[in-house]
């Protein structure tokens, strides 16, 4: 008897050292509620752990590791933590600053950056120690006030991109370029536009583009020809239509391009905007069921998947990319918040925030396959996003 | 004459029904308020923060809004900041579920 129980536990330990696997098929889903984040598997389609102790993780985002071991979480109250996906626990955690929005990963994976509300700026950090390298405040104008900072990206040399939302500037700092006092040279580009919300870069690392609240259009910034400067695409896109109050901001992140053409969402308009992307002009508005919050292109390119905003959140819209119509309506749950494609696109995982529960569905037949549950599931993050510029 | 009255009996009839509404919206159930609950805590929080400590909108607690006129707490919630993402809520929310709200914000709001 004694023997037995000697054996069992001897062999536990050990078998949790055997079992070697990689991560390509592993994500991440942020639990809201529970400060917590489920390890999944979508070969599987099960969770495999949760790690909990995370924070408040209202609006959170993660970027991964180069290795795809380890997962980088921002947290709402400034945490920043480093995540062990094959362990499934932290790794280390620190609290970086007040209330932060996001975050990237450079091009070497050598530095993690986070952009913060209050007190506004992005912070670099070593992503092996999470030690501070850089500060930088993000600070504007005559009396020297700090900005949020939204829409922060990595683009190729070593470089991040980001907006100020109350500034209405677009700054990169370039950290092959470091100054005398040893800090990242920082190029500012001013009146963008009013209120960036938020940005993204092309899947090429060529163009940062900004959305703006505060008016309709986008600031676009050519990243291999900084010296001519942001310029203004779409700006009359909401011409004729009446705005609504927007109930909850959409995201950029994600962006879904296809060969000729780019998607996105009107900010106030329960419409898709699809743009040409030689010449960025307008092509088509797509009337759709709400205000859209993500529009993402299937890897392929084939289907553009959109949730929508408060209150009619509990929607998915599937359109076809040549047609430009509407395919396919789906209802998830209350409180759809995200959608995140399998590397190669035959599945979609979707989170209902308030249903509790994640929905993972074939992108062929629209079936269901399975569903997880989750306490409040927001953000879904799959380990390919390790080797794509900009997520 | 015949006009005066019906704008008279109109506006009657509007005190009435809005009498009605608020009788009936002074008691709400213990469902809705686990709902308006919700709703802070994960749709105003998306942009104030699950815990109120702020995001593109300033900090909702108990602490920063004790230097805040209520009034203008509520004719924000109600009518939303034209220039801002604060969005209005009137067409959404009923007039005591606004109350309802500011109250326990000012109470500080309990996450679930
Ligand atoms: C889409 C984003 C967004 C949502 C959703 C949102 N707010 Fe706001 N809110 C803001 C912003 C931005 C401001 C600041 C406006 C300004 O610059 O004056 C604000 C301001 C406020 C203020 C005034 C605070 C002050 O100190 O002046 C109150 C009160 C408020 N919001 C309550 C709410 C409540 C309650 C909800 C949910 C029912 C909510 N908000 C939902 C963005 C939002």
């Amino acid at each position: 008897m004694k023997l037995k129980l000697l054996i069992v536990l001897l062999a536990l330990p050990l078998s949790a050292c055997n079992t070697l696997r990689g991560t390509g098929d592993l994500g991440v889903v942020i639990e809201r509620a529970t400060g917590s984040l489920q390890v999944v598997d979508s070969t599987q389609r099960v969770s495999l752990s949760q790690v909990n102790g995370l924070g408040d993780l209202s609006h959170a985002s993660i970027v991964y590791s180069r290795d795809e071991r380890f997962a980088y979480v921002f947290g709402r109250d400034g945490g920043l933590t480093k995540v062990d996906i094959l362990k499934g626990e932290i790794t280390k955690r620190i609290i970086q600053s007040g209330n932060s929005i996001g975050g990237a990963i450079s091009q070497d994976g050598k530095l993690v950056s986070v952009s913060n509300y209050t007190p506004g700026g992005v912070n670099v950090f070593n992503a092996e120690t999470l030690a501070l390298v850089e500060s930088i405040p993000a600070i504007y104008g005559k009396d020297n006030k700090q900005s949020k900072v939204v829409g922060l990206v990595d683009a190729p040399g070593q470089r991040f991109v980001f907006s100020l939302y109350d500034a209405g500037e677009i700054w990169i700092a370039d950290f092959n370029h470091v100054n005398n006092n040893g800090k990242a040279a920082i190029t500012k580009f001013k009146n963008i536009g009013k209120q960036p919300y938020d940005g993204l870069i092309t899947p090429d690392g060529r163009y940062y583009i900004a959305g703006l609240f505060g008016e309709d259009g986008l600031a676009v910034l050519d990243l291999w020809h900084p010296e001519k400067g942001v310029k203004r695409i779409l700006a009359n896109y909401g011409r004729g239509g009446k705005k609504m109050p927007v109930y909850k901001m959409p995201h950029l992140e994600g962006w879904a391009m296809t060969e000729d053409y780019a998607f996105f969402p009107a900010v106030g308009r329960n419409e898709v905007l699809v743009m040409n992307r030689r010449n960025w002009k307008q092509v088509k508005k797509i009337a759709v069921h709400g205000q859209p919050v993500f529009v993402m292109a299937r890897p392929d390119g084939r289907q553009v998947w959109v949730n929508y905003a408060y209150p009619k959140n509990d929607t998915v819209e599937v359109i076809d990319t040549e047609s430009l119509k509407i395919i396919k309506t789906l209802k998830p749950g209350k409180a759809v918040l995200h959608m995140e494609f399998t590397p190669r696109g035959e599945q979609v995982w979707i989170s209902a925030r308030d249903a509790g529960k994640v929905t993972v569905y074939d992108t062929a037949t629209f079936k269901a396959l399975t569903t997880l549950p989750m306490a409040k599931p927001s953000g879904i993050f799959f380990t390919n996003r390790a080797h794509r510029i900009g997520l | 004459m015949v006009k005066g009255f019906v704008i008279k009996s109109i506006s009657v009839m509007s005190v009435f029904i809005f009498c009605n509404l608020v009788i009936a919206e002074n008691n709400i159930s213990t469902q809705r308020s686990i709902e308006l609950n919700n709703l802070l805590v994960q749709d105003c929080g998306s942009c104030h923060g699950m815990t109120m400590k702020g995001g593109l909108g300033p900090a909702l607690t108990p602490e920063v809004l004790l230097t805040k006129p209520r009034d203008m707490i509520t004719a924000t919630i109600t009518h939303g900041r034209p220039g801002t993402p604060m969005p209005p809520w009137k067409n959404i929310l009923s007039a005591e579920e606004i109350n309802w709200m500011v109250d326990t914000l000012y109470a500080g709001v309990k996450q679930e």
